[in-house]
């Protein structure tokens, strides 16, 4: 029977031949992630069930990204409960302040993801790690206590839809523009429950960072996962950093998509998504007139070493607006040392911006860049939500890191040719 | 499960940082939870709903990000149970798992009005509307769903399992 990319994966993971989509299946994972937020209710969980250790001491990794360094005494006491289970349980990933960085940008990194592994996350955007040839998904945390316990766990096979990009990218257009217009075309529940597979030849082209970009969203539009077939360039990346044996599934010719899309990637500009839901998709030339208080690079979207190697080429010889803040949030200790080791920073602080240590911080309106009452925001990040990042009656709009640094610049939502 | 309370009536795509925002989510307390509860959709939401109260929404409801502290706040708020015209896919799995009732009945979301009273069957999926006496049918509950609620949620399910193979 021929299969797309995210039957084979999960076929092989609950020891079946086959898949079809609505089935469902038990299957064995790969690697369980909980972070700050999300582990503290899955350990009160896991203890209730009886069992004194976790499944497998290796597999479960325990990342304190959200509201760390600990940004007040409530947040504390989560850290402290995350990380004495690690101890407790002996797990060899957990990682301290110091050591940590943003949980999909640090997996990948640390090669503990690779190549046709299926991943749950007690964390939505667990669906990144689908550019790798994974099949990655977020869960809740009691799903996640179940995994600590049992290594397994149920899914219902999603339909796929399958997304072709042709053409070559604008020199400022990258992965965050693909997924934005995407989303744009299809709605915030346009893939609801289904796997979303991006391929095509501008794909192909696409680094590993803007792979990631694209797959970290596929749960704005309501997808189960976002994924793409490993090739070279994935092979290039995992080689050396990947600990575990992988596989690279393909999708087979005649597998079934409930949908196909094809978009001519040499007719999208920068996009920029709109408050307050990233359907709000549009052309940074049909922007307007949108004055910014604040501008933030960074978050598991766009806080990866090319992110801030883009900025940086913007930001190079300009300075951040008197009226604007920029906040920039590498997304590990790696990317922060890489960043630094190349000058970036030199280049950031020249333009006026603030670096601060790897954390989500401002993204999910934690804290290191509030909001208050009717400010405006750029970001790199992924939500747009009502008081996503503070007071819920200020705005968020979604870019890529190139239109977030020149808006910086301008002080309003810019396309990056405008500082240049 | 019979369930009955009154119709409070919300839109398409509420998300995860509507039903409890981030802000809050530096402590897993259910009481403390339940006080925020819609609190960016509607800032009076936590002190106006009575136990039993029902959330109707449109499509998409509970979109957004993992937290499973979105359903522990509808809970804890005391609302019985949610009916959307579809659910965010985390979210209906975390209310499962948790043990909140959640039915899919886009006719209903149409047709009541906000402060109407609803008798809902949960195991059934019939949404009685007292108020104008219409009776309405939710898709029904997949079996796989309803194997985890009989076992009294996840957490039991899973214990059951355990208890098994050792
Ligand atoms: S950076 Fe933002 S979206 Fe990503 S894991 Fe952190 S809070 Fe979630």
């Amino acid at each position: 029977m021929p299969m797309t990319i995210t039957e084979k994966i999960l076929a092989a993971a609950a020891g079946k031949d086959s898949v079809k989509p609505g089935e469902l299946i038990n299957a064995r994972v790969d690697l369980v992630l909980g972070n700050d937020i999300t582990a503290p209710v899955a350990i009160k969980e896991f203890q209730k069930i009886g069992v004194d250790r976790v499944w497998d001491k290796d597999r479960v990794a325990l990342v304190p990204d959200h509201f760390t360094p600990n940004k007040d005494i409530k947040s504390a006491e989560q850290a402290k409960m995350v990380r004495e289970f690690a101890h407790q349980q002996e797990l060899s990933n957990y990682f301290e302040v110091g050591r940590m960085g943003i949980e999909h940008c640090l997996l990948p990194e640390q090669g503990l993801v690779g190549p046709a592994d299926v991943i749950i996350g007690a964390d939505s955007h667990t669906c990144t790690y689908g550019a790798l040839g994974a099949f990655a998904t977020g869960v809740g945390s009691t799903d996640l206590a179940a995994a600590m316990a049992l290594g397994e766990t149920w899914f219902k096979v999603p339909e796929s839809i399958k997304f072709v990009f042709h053409g070559q990218l604008g020199k400022w257009v990258g992965g965050k523009d693909l997924i934005l217009y995407t989303i744009g075309q299809i709605g915030v529940d346009g893939a609801l429950y289904k796997a979303m597979e991006f391929s095509g030849e501008t794909i192909r082209q696409l680094s590993m960072d803007g792979r990631f970009t694209m797959c970290n969203m596929a749960i704005e539009a309501g997808g189960k996962n976002g994924i793409i077939e490993p090739d070279e360039i994935t092979r290039q990346y995992v080689e050396g950093r990947t600990k575990r044996p992988y596989t690279f599934y393909t999708s087979d010719p005649d597998a079934e998509y409930t949908q196909v899309y094809h978009f001519d990637t040499s007719k999208i500009e920068p996009q920029v998504a709109f408050p307050h839901l990233p359907e709000n998709a549009r052309p940074v030339s049909q922007a307007g007139q949108v004055e910014i208080d604040q501008a933030v690079i960074g978050s598991c979207t766009n806080g990866r070493i090319e992110d801030l190697r883009l900025a940086a080429e913007i930001l190079k010889g300009n300075k951040v607006n008197q009226r604007v803040r920029l906040i920039v949030i590498p997304g590990t200790q790696e990317i922060y040392r890489q960043a630094m080791r190349e000058g970036l920073f030199e280049i950031f602080l020249d333009a006026g911006a603030v670096v601060s240590t790897p954390t989500c911080g401002p993204c999910l309106g934690g804290h290191m860049g509030i909001l208050a009452k009717g400010e405006r925001c750029i970001a790199t990040t992924n939500r747009n939500f009502v008081g996503r990042m503070g007071h819920p009656e200020s705005e968020v709009y979604l870019a890529n890191p190139a239109v977030a640094a020149a808006s910086a610049v301008t002080g309003r939502i810019s396309h990056p040719e405008e500082v240049l | 499960m019979k369930l009955q309370g009154k119709a409070w009536k919300f839109g398409n795509d509420v998300d995860t940082d509507i039903i409890i925002a981030a802000r809050y989510l530096n402590s897993s307390d259910p009481a403390e939870l339940a006080r925020h509860c819609m609190e960016d959709g509607d800032p009076e939401f936590a002190s106006k709903v009575q136990p039993g109260d029902m959330i109707l929404a449109a499509k998409n409801f509970g979109c957004g990000s993992s937290r499973e502290h979105a359903p522990i706040a509808i809970k804890a708020a005391g609302v019985s149970c949610v009916v959307a015209k579809s659910f965010a896919r985390i979210f209906y799995r975390n209310a499962f798992n948790i043990g909140l009732p959640i039915l899919e009945c886009p006719e209903a979301i149409d047709e009541v009005q906000e402060g109407d009273t609803l008798a809902v069957d949960a195991a059934t999926g019939t949404i009685q509307n007292l108020t104008t006496g219409k009776e309405y049918q939710a898709v029904p509950i997949p079996d796989f769903m309803r194997q985890i609620i009989d076992a009294g949620g996840l957490i039991s399910y899973v214990k059951e399992r355990v208890n098994k193979n050792v």
